[in-house]
């Protein structure tokens, strides 16, 4: 237990110890919020459907929790071999607790970034329905934030150089968020479109924040709920497995 | 305290380790010397528990990895050629994470902490990050931890690699004294011949995957004739070049040094 604890305490302490790191984070979803949010907010008015920043911001929340997440556990490649994950290979401790400490370490803090990206959203003009609506919405936070860093563990224990760790950002978290409904409503999408925006766990982590949130629902809170629950046991239990079949 | 017999490790066609037998008994300051890609590593990774064995068996202290992981595990420290410390940690938390990691009672960890931390002369820069350190303290900062739970055995993979001449000697000053004081087994690979023929009371050279000759320095000079270590290594090994692919790890500490030049 012990174990586990100081090592979701250290990503903690990476988290708050870097506030650089932190801001810089936040750059990307705020300029996405400020520049897409605004400048799409007459066209998508005008087309009936309310205000595009109430309408994006809890896609820019779910995008923001997969990132940091994502490369909480992507960056157990590096880690394993220039890090101190290193050390913790030879403890007398098993895999698991690592993994586990680890996953939720990254998870954590994801959830931070969320709470972080939430009050940025506000200051630009985002309203939740009720406030109780942040307690259930954040929710929702915490599947999205637990399954991307188990996905992410799956990726960093797996790939063996730095070369696919960007074809891994490239072509697996730019396309997850494109492909979310993080921007745009999953109403009446080309085939193709619909069939990818429904594989992808993340588009009902913000189907069910931006339900939550501000009442707006594609699918709904059992199926976004159930199915998120299910993916994140599938991913923490492959990313367990293949942490354990790291050899460095 | 070290007993390894006829020890192989294949990787897909290649065979990297091809059957060794040695014992290191205890107290006793083992060097492994042999060129780039004869498999010292590949081999101290088998012993330390991250690489399964193909086949052989190890013993550490009387136990065998391949049954006992946890207990094996406990019997040893490691300092790996490339550094595992947590940069963005002080000094103390890195030797505490190590201390929770290896199950020691709080109040054990803090006596242990303050005492290695005092030994290598680290005590007062405690509170410091360690991204903070020179390589030299670095090293030392990390051999200290390694022998923070009071292992038997000490693992030391390049432990000198990019230190200045100064920092080495000073970190061979403190090995061979906790060698004496603790009486802790030493295993250790190295590039630099003299530093082996002075701390080491004896030496195995490997070389394309066998160990082809083991016994103390001036054995080794005696059996090829030679008058100094470095001409023996070289009368034993050939003077070709061994010109590896660079592994992927390679071309991960490639892309590290840049990183770290650019910080």
């Amino acid at each position: 237990m012990n174990v586990i604890y100081i090592l979701w305490l250290r990503e903690l302490k990476r988290f708050l110890r870097s506030p650089v790191q932190v801001l810089g984070s936040l750059a990307q979803p705020a300029f996405f919020l400020l520049a897409l949010g605004f400048g799409f907010n007459p066209v998508f008015e005008k087309a009936g459907q309310g205000s595009y920043m109430q309408f994006m911001a809890p896609g820019m929340i779910g995008m923001t929790v997969l990132i940091s997440s994502a490369f909480s556990g992507v960056a157990v490649l590096w880690d394993r071999q220039f890090g101190s994950l290193k050390e913790t290979l030879v403890a007398p401790v098993p895999r698991l607790y690592i993994m586990i400490g680890r996953t939720f370490g990254g998870a954590t803090v994801g959830v931070l970034q969320g709470v972080l990206i939430l009050l940025l959203c506000m200051v630009t003009g985002f309203r939740p329905q009720h406030f109780s609506a942040v307690v259930s919405g954040f929710g929702f936070v915490a599947m999205i934030a637990i399954c991307f860093a188990a996905l992410g563990m799956i990726i960093g224990s797996t790939l063996k150089d730095m070369q696919s760790f960007n074809v891994v950002a490239n072509f697996m978290v730019m396309p997850m968020v494109f492909l979310s409904g993080a921007f745009y409503p999953l109403d009446n999408l080309p085939l193709i479109l619909s069939v990818l925006t429904r594989i992808n766990p993340l588009s009902y982590g913000v189907d069910g924040l931006r339900g939550t949130l501000i009442g707006h629902w594609h699918f709904n809170y059992f199926l976004d709920m159930t199915l998120l629950s299910c993916v994140g046991a599938v991913f923490l239990i492959a990313g367990a497995y293949s942490f354990s079949k790291i050899e460095i | 305290m070290i007993r390894v017999d006829n020890l192989t490790k294949t990787f897909k066609a290649f065979e990297a380790v091809k059957g060794i037998s040695f014992h290191v008994a205890p107290g006793e300051i083992f060097a492994f010397l042999g060129p780039n890609g004869a498999g010292k590593t590949t081999t101290i990774k088998m012993l330390t528990t991250i690489l399964r064995p193909s086949s052989g068996t190890v013993m550490l202290d009387g136990l065998d990895p391949e049954h006992h992981k946890m207990a094996a595990r406990k019997k040893f420290g490691i300092v790996f050629q490339d550094s595992s410390l947590d940069g963005e940690q002080t000094a103390y938390e890195n030797m505490e994470m190590h201390g929770v990691l290896y199950h020691m009672p709080k109040k054990v960890r803090a006596e242990r902490i303050e005492r290695m931390l005092t030994t290598f002369e680290l005590w007062d820069r405690r509170k410091d990050y360690v991204k903070k350190f020179s390589g030299g303290m670095k090293r030392r900062l990390e051999i200290a931890r390694g022998l923070m739970h009071s292992p038997k055995i000490l693992f030391l993979d390049e432990p000198t690699l990019g230190l200045d001449p100064q920092s080495r000697n000073q970190l061979w000053t403190h090995v061979k004294h906790l060698n004496e004081t603790e009486n802790t087994t030493i295993f250790l690979t190295t590039h630099h011949l003299d530093e082996a023929d002075r701390v080491a009371h004896r030496i195995g050279i490997m070389d394309h995957g066998l160990l082809i000759a083991q016994g103390t320095s001036a054995e080794l000079k005696e059996q090829t004739n030679t008058s100094t270590l470095e001409d023996a290594f070289l009368a034993l090994t050939g003077s070709s070049l061994r010109d590896e692919d660079a592994s992927s790890t390679d071309q991960l500490r490639d892309y590290a040094q840049i990183q770290g030049s650019i910080k």
